[in-house]
């Protein structure tokens, strides 16, 4: 058994800095890189993709990736997990196998985590008891079954366990919690119980800090944001972890950010409910029990956690079509920038009025004055405005009036208020609006599978 | 005494569904007693109003110095139905430290 892994976090979601991967794996030592790319709204979009062309479905940064990082993890052992397969996660793992084909390497271990895909599953699940209503609202499914474009069961870190057990190099998952991800190596590499729950809950908190890459190294940090240093250059997160579960949040040595108490606990209280229950399928982590010491240069020591047992379900997630929305700007300069933007507003809300057309929704916001803070925001003085941005969004279920929505707008340039600008980039196009339903499936309605790819 | 929620501590605000979440973490310990008696569900939930139509709940962390409050029906339907700019709650953390507290 080791007595120390060092996990590093590779990005916090897809879109995120695309060297942060390379740095982790070059700047210093680390056992293991771990990726996070799927936000509710990425499965979606990588179902059209998959139904568009079966071979898709998955972030296609990983291959290209793969070929700056895999001759490097190879030669220095570093095993790669991501959840990145999205909603087709052998077809990623072939490009990987592809990637590391063509770069001269001729042994490479995939292990591919299936069975998260419920999607054409839905009626078996429902016919066997499992209702999969709407855990918040507890409307039924049968609303929006046939509007269905994904349904995903979070499995956590125990199938990602099988897959470095099987000797993978690499791990790749659908849907798995973010979390499973950071504690899959420590409970393969420390040889843990899964039936430990205080040390689920440990690995689970360590993945819960590393879920979101710099923001728990100095991005997004509301403290005293101006002092972090060369956030151009920001390390991302490291957890070096020992086998009683007690680990130690850094970054390598020389790149910028911070880590300290501060930086930790805003990332603790990221999207967070009950602390004392923080549920994935692997525990009930208890936040309330977690201890930080900062250490200095850049090192937080996190120890003391507890946890109670995991419940009997899995989270399932599906996605469903719900309409079209569209949202457009345009900006207004002194003098008398937010009234010119209001009157452009109520000029704009009249014609669509005129026009009959159907919205559940139309929303504006003035950004430079109301759009974060709402009724908090401060009173502007007119005359020390220098310009407002005008937003105005819209959604409906009639693709028609957000299409023709997009088509008013540049019109009031010439038919508005004075002084405006910034339409650039033609008529906004209507977007589909998807949705999310949540609900609960017994753990025993599901078998996740592990798959190996190799050369 | 009129103290703004800034001076004595930060924070971090994200989504949950329609909800937002908003953690508070006092800078010292003095700070997270002011917290613990005068952040109040009530102060919170009359402070977003016109922005939070929902409940709002509010856990303690004192392992952390922090509270952490759920507000709902907040997010005009969630992160991808939301019209909002800010249709995720990543600056309603802000818009809370924008609060006087009278101690």
């Amino acid at each position: 058994m080791k007595e120390k892994i060092r996990i590093a976090s590779g990005q916090g979601f897809w879109g995120d800095l695309i060297d942060a991967p390379y740095q982790q794996v070059t700047k210093g030592g680390i056992d293991y890189l771990v990726m996070d790319y799927l936000a509710e709204v990425t499965m979606s979009i990588l179902q059209k993709q998959k139904n568009k062309n079966p071979k898709l479905g998955y972030a296609k940064d990983i291959p290209e990736l793969m070929k700056r990082i895999l001759p490097i993890c190879k030669e220095k052992g570093i095993k790669v997990i991501t959840n990145g397969g999205g909603v087709n996660p052998i077809a990623c793992a072939e490009a990987v196998i592809d990637v590391a084909k063509s770069l001269g390497i001729n042994q490479l271990k995939v292990a591919v985590v299936l069975g998260d895909d419920i999607k054409d599953r839905i009626d078996e699940i429902i016919s066997s008891g499992c209702e999969l209503n709407n855990m918040d609202t507890h409307d039924s499914i049968k609303n929006i079954k046939d509007k269905i474009l994904s349904a995903n069961v979070y499995f956590g870190a125990v199938p990602i366990v099988e897959g470095l057990k099987a000797g993978a190099d690499i791990v790749i998952t659908g849907r798995t919690t973010d979390t499973g991800l950071t504690l899959a190596p420590m409970i393969y590499e420390f040889g843990w119980d899964v039936k430990n729950y205080d040390l689920m809950s440990a690995g689970t908190i360590a993945g819960h800090i590393l879920e979101c890459g710099a923001q728990s190294s100095g991005g997004n940090f509301l403290g005293d944001w101006e002092s972090i240093p060369d956030m151009a250059e920001v390390g991302f997160p490291i957890a070096e972890a020992f086998p009683n579960g007690e680990f130690i949040i850094t970054k390598h040595n020389g790149t910028g950010g911070r880590v300290s108490y501060e930086t930790v606990a805003e990332q603790l209280l990221y999207e967070i409910g009950n602390p004392k229950e923080y549920i994935t399928p692997d525990c009930v982590a208890d936040f309330t029990s977690i201890k930080l010491e900062d250490l200095g240069n850049d090192r937080v020591r996190v120890f003391n956690i507890s946890g109670e047992q995991a419940t009997k379900f899995y989270k399932v997630s599906c996605s469903y079509a719900s309409g079209y929305s569209s949202s457009a700007t345009l900006t207004y300069s002194w003098p008398q920038a937010l009234t010119k933007a209001k009157s452009a507003d109520a000029i704009l809300r009249k014609r669509l009025q005129n026009l009959n057309l159907k919205f559940e929704e139309i929303r504006t916001e003035f950004v430079g004055y109301n759009s974060c803070h709402g009724p908090l925001s401060v009173k502007l003085d007119e005359d020390n405005i220098n310009e407002i941005m005008l937003r105005v969004a819209v959604r409906s279920d009639d693709y028609y009036s957000v299409e023709r929505f997009g088509k008013e707008i540049a019109p009031l340039i010439l038919t508005g208020p004075p002084s405006v600008t910034g339409f650039a980039g033609g008529r906004p196009k209507p977007s589909d609006v998807v949705a999310y339903w949540p609900a609960l499936m017994p753990k025993n309605l599901v078998e996740p599978k592990i798959k190996i790819v190799e050369i | 005494m009129k103290i703004r929620l800034k001076e004595i501590a930060h924070g971090r605000s994200g989504d949950k569904g329609d909800a937002a979440n908003i953690g508070i973490i006092a800078y010292d310990d003095k700070g997270f007693e002011v917290l613990k008696k005068y952040l109040t569900t009530e102060k919170v939930k009359k402070h977003f109003e016109g922005i939070c139509f929902g409940e709002v709940e509010r856990y303690e962390l004192p392992n952390l110095r922090a509270l952490n409050f759920l507000l709902h029906n907040t997010l005009g339907g969630g992160g991808t139905v939301s019209l909002k700019h800010d249709a995720q709650g990543k600056t309603l953390a802000a818009a809370l430290l924008r609060m006087e507290l009278e101690v």
